[in-house]
């Protein structure tokens, strides 16, 4: 049968595995943002977890908000790296260091 | 030997297994295309993840939603850039077990809240029975449209103001299309446009409507 605590040590490990992901990749701008949606990822499946565990809607309408809001952050924060992009011709994130535009 | 099998846990861990390697693809993935698939991979196994809560609407949500536009929407963006990859990845070797003490850090954080934390005392032991027909869906749209609908609506005006951003940010101005300038139209002047070749007056030779009446 399954217990919360799967799915609490399962979530723990993905958004361990994205900090890693962050702090190997730091120069990648689209990895950092694959790493934040898998971060996103690991908190959501805690939401639902909990959720089911406690017969609670809460969790799972919390879950739909967060999908939302990271839907839309995902679209801007490509949008900001094509227009980055078409600036310097680069995705590293050591070109974009000095605050000139 | 009678033994059944625990299907829910047989399909938990090939679910877990498979989110948590293909993780590990995104993260040490050194082709950004596969990095995205390997991404794309983790949600849907995540999402059956899902599916064994229950939490049917959501799951489908994340691969329609999730998957099938913001993924997509990556593998847009990786594959529109061409990125030169050799300069992003000489730190690896020198921050990897920086990183890994940093996931070891999150993870033994987490865990160590967990391991403390009297779990059936919680009311979290146990699963709890549902009814035959309960739908997720139902609950979810009944606590949606109820208590939630401000945070709804919000919800659609957060997407409204991030649809102009994404335009607004990418959108390049025309340079080889024609397209209309207002404020330059609406400053034009009769001078511009306007070139007065010759004034008919009656005794002009021009005036052919005094003629055409005189016939």
């Amino acid at each position: 049968m399954l217990k919360i605590e799967y799915y609490l040590f399962l979530s723990s490990a993905i958004f361990g595995i994205a900090a890693l992901g962050i702090a190997i990749n730091r120069k990648n701008l689209i990895s950092l943002l694959m790493c934040i949606e898998l971060m996103l990822l690991a908190v959501n499946t805690n939401f639902v977890a909990f959720s089911r565990f406690l017969d609670q809607a809460t969790g799972e309408v919390f879950v739909f908000f967060v999908l939302t809001v990271a839907a839309a952050e995902a679209a801007i924060g490509l949008a900001i790296v094509v227009a980055l992009f078409r600036q310097r011709q680069s995705i590293n994130v050591e070109d974009f260091s000095d605050l000139k535009g | 030997m009678n033994f059944a099998i625990d299907w829910m846990m047989l399909f938990f861990c090939a679910f877990a297994a498979m989110t948590l390697f293909s993780a590990l693809c995104v993260v040490f993935s050194k082709n950004p295309v596969y990095a995205v698939l390997s991404l794309v991979l983790c949600f849907v196994s995540m999402a059956g993840g899902w599916m064994l809560l229950q939490a049917e609407f959501l799951s489908l949500v994340l691969i329609v939603v999730y998957v099938g536009a913001v993924m997509v929407l990556f593998l847009f963006v990786v594959m529109m850039l061409n990125m030169n990859l050799a300069p992003m990845q000489e730190g690896f070797a020198r921050y990897l077990p920086i990183g890994l003490l940093i996931g070891a850090c999150f993870v033994a954080q987490l865990l160590w809240i967990f391991h403390g934390s009297d779990l059936t005392a919680l009311g979290l032991g146990h699963l709890p029975k549902k009814p035959e027909d309960y739908s997720s869906i139902t609950e979810l749209g009944m606590s949606l449209y109820t208590h939630y609908i401000y945070p709804v609506e919000m919800a659609g005006v957060i997407l409204l103001v991030a649809i102009i951003a994404a335009i607004g940010l990418s959108l390049r101005p025309p340079r080889d299309r024609r397209s209309q300038n207002i404020p330059e139209q609406v400053r034009v002047r009769k001078s511009e446009r306007l070139t007065v070749l010759a004034e008919v007056t009656p005794d002009s030779p021009l005036n052919m409507g005094e003629r055409n009446a005189q016939n």
